[in-house]
């Protein structure tokens, strides 16, 4: 008898497959743990651990490239560390085992960072990296990360974390599951965007043991262990159905009636143009630029930054291209925008437009940069501040885009209070684009990566769909268009709340486009609107959810 | 041995690039190399967390010693740029 594990379905589709897990924590060497003697034979293993983790660091780092090789050498440098390395053979000198050796000889340098706060402290998880690697080949046990097969897998994780999917091979992996997470955590995103079937918060996912064979629905959350051949052999039938449904919606996004909702792709750089051309997006709602400031010590110059944008830009001539100035802030400190005093809480820190107020020419330049991109380009360019609160920030923000040329600057609805007074912000801004992730998080007060808080991330909110309901009003009101290019968008079902609500666009990543207009095509407006306010009518998120399928019938026959 | 004080203009400091670029010389010649923020203990130049440990800001001082004036201007230029 087959033992089914549920969960929650983040990416649909079906995958099955032996497991293999992910192994994130190395266990400790026991403290005073002693090797049996001999000095040399323990401190040349030692030495043959630490150079072995170098050439790999520095292999990874050759292979990927880019920024990724920056810090992957300056981790083969920490393992070649000489000081270190004598640090270590004094140990074992003493009788200390290699393996304790090398993490007592870390966890010095460890505090040191750690105590030095800012830029430093951050460099302690390429610290611990470095140990865990050096410290699981000292015990024989698998190196941290995500694991090499030459046999496709089903990869099982009690969460990813963004630097996983740095080694993800999609050729390789055939589903994920993960026993924590919500919607809108790092394995939910990467999932759709890679459009490989993933069940999250999955508490069962634990007793998985690698080798096990999984059979992993992502529509409808739940994972089969050891499941039977037919039953394997079924779920792929039909889940192949769909995905023909699917695969037959094509044009522009519009409702049964004729709406149009145009769908829009969420990118993060030129690499993501090709996926966004093929699933039919008709422009970019979302161009995250981090990707040209993260892990690098000096800002990018004018001209790198203008062929970023060009790249993008070009690839949708006469198409809207809505890019959203650097969202930096205390959780993704950069080398070079140095981080105020400590912010005990960086989600409510220091982020986005209120980075660039305290470092005006850091915006100023990529705005420059994106004015020059749109000048030979056929895109029709747009910018919008992430974390905006009021109406200043909006006035502030509107200003240095007009001063660059770029007229029409719009504003992200992440905040609450920007969402309960966009009105007021709707007479500076061109245009609102609702951020439902972090706008799930603010109004249920529930950070996104903590995954006992899995219930309160649910952009299904009564609460978060009241706020949405706002904005689009009071968009509508002034004559602006309220997008939404958050990860709710790429929920088919609430894809059609949100049209109800009063939605002008959505933009998702572009595995999900195809699926989301295929949902819309089934429905009317007036069944949007009806679900709409059935949704809000409800009492919590499922009650939401429920309430809105009730009056959703023609997306029954896709299974959503 | 020669010994240089060299004010660091590298944005970042001796952090990120410019510290493995710093190290990575070091490390290539031959000798002892040290290097201290102001007036304080030298640490060996070749040992990367022992360099981001004195954590130098942009506008510190440093003093290096090594053992040709050749290394000392690599060295200075690599604080110095970016």
């Amino acid at each position: 008898m087959a033992d089914t594990l549920s969960g929650v379905g983040v990416s649909p589709g079906v995958g099955a497959g032996p497991a293999l897990r992910l192994v994130r924590a190395v266990p400790e060497p026991p403290s005073g743990e002693r090797h049996d003697g001999d000095v040399a034979a323990e401190a040349a293993r030692a030495a043959d651990a630490l150079e072995r983790t170098a050439e790999e660091l520095a292999e990874r780092g050759a292979r990927a490239g880019g920024e990724a090789e920056e810090v992957l050498s300056a981790q083969a440098l920490m393992a070649r560390d000489p000081a270190l390395a004598d640090d270590v053979r004094r140990r074992v000198e003493e009788g200390t085992s290699a393996a304790r050796a090398v993490f007592d000889a870390f966890t010095v340098y460890r505090d040191m960072l750690a105590a030095a706060g800012g830029y430093l402290a951050a460099r302690v998880a390429d610290l611990d990296d470095v140990r865990d690697r050096a410290v699981a080949r000292l015990l024989g046990v698998p190196v941290p990360g995500v694991p090499e097969s030459a046999e496709p897998f089903v990869l099982v994780a009690d969460d990813l974390a963004p630097a996983d999917t740095a080694t993800l091979d999609p050729g390789r992996v055939l589903a994920l599951v993960t026993a924590e997470g919500g919607p809108t955590s790092h394995t939910a995103i990467l999932a759709r965007a890679l459009g490989l079937p993933a069940v999250v918060a999955c508490p069962g996912a634990r007793a998985v043991t690698d080798g096990t064979t999984l059979l992993v629905d992502g529509a409808g959350g739940t994972v089969t262990v050891d499941p039977a051949p037919e039953l394997v052999e079924r779920s792929r039938e039909r889940a192949a159905a769909r995905a023909a449904a699917v695969a037959a919606s094509v044009g522009p996004g519009r409702t049964a009636d004729g709406h149009p909702v145009p769908l829009l792709a969420n990118i993060g750089g030129p690499k993501d143009v090709p996926a966004a051309l093929e699933n039919g997006a008709e422009g970019v709602g979302l161009y995250r630029t981090e990707f040209l400031f993260l892990d690098r010590a000096d800002a990018p110059g004018h001209e790198e930054q203008v062929a970023a944008y060009r790249a993008v830009l070009e690839a949708f001539p006469g198409a809207k291209v809505v890019v959203r100035t650097l969202d930096a802030g205390a959780d993704k400190p950069l080398a070079f925008l140095p981080p105020s005093a400590g912010e005990p809480n960086p989600a409510l820190g220091e982020r986005g437009v209120r980075m660039m107020r305290l470092f005006p020419e850091v915006l100023e330049t990529q705005l420059a940069a994106l004015a020059e991109a749109a000048r030979d380009t056929a895109a029709e360019l747009r910018v919008m501040a992430p974390m905006v609160t009021d109406e200043a920030d909006a006035a502030w923000f509107a200003e240095a885009a007009a001063k660059a040329g770029i007229e029409g600057a719009g504003v992200m609805i992440e905040v609450p209070a920007a969402a309960i007074r966009a009105a007021h912000i709707a007479a500076t801004a061109g245009f609102f684009s609702v951020g439902t992730n972090d706008l799930t998080q603010y109004t249920c007060a529930a950070d996104r990566e903590v995954g006992a808080l899995g219930r309160f991330q649910d952009p299904w909110q009564p609460a978060v769909l009241d706020l949405v309901a706002m904005a689009a009003q009071a968009a509508d009101a002034a004559g602006r268009e309220c997008g939404v290019c958050g990860e709710a968008a790429a929920d088919p079902v609430l894809a059609c709340v949100l049209t109800g609500l009063g939605v002008t666009s959505l933009s998702m990543g572009a595995g999900a486009l195809p699926a989301v207009r295929a949902a819309l095509s089934r429905v009317t407006l007036q069944e949007c609107r009806a679900a709409a306010s059935a949704a809000r009518a409800a009492r919590d998120a499922e009650g939401a959810g429920r309430a809105a399928r009730d009056h959703l019938p023609g997306l029954a026959e896709l299974g959503f | 041995m020669a010994e240089r004080r060299v004010k660091v203009e590298s944005e970042v400091g001796l952090h990120a690039r410019p510290a493995a670029l710093f190290v990575g010389a070091a490390a290539k010649a031959g000798g002892d190399v040290t290097v201290a923020k102001g007036d304080g203990s030298p640490v060996s130049a070749k040992s990367i967390l022992a360099v981001m440990s004195l954590d130098v800001r942009h506008g510190d001082e440093i003093v290096i010693n090594a053992e040709s004036e050749e290394l000392l201007d690599e060295l200075a230029a690599i604080a110095n740029a970016g």
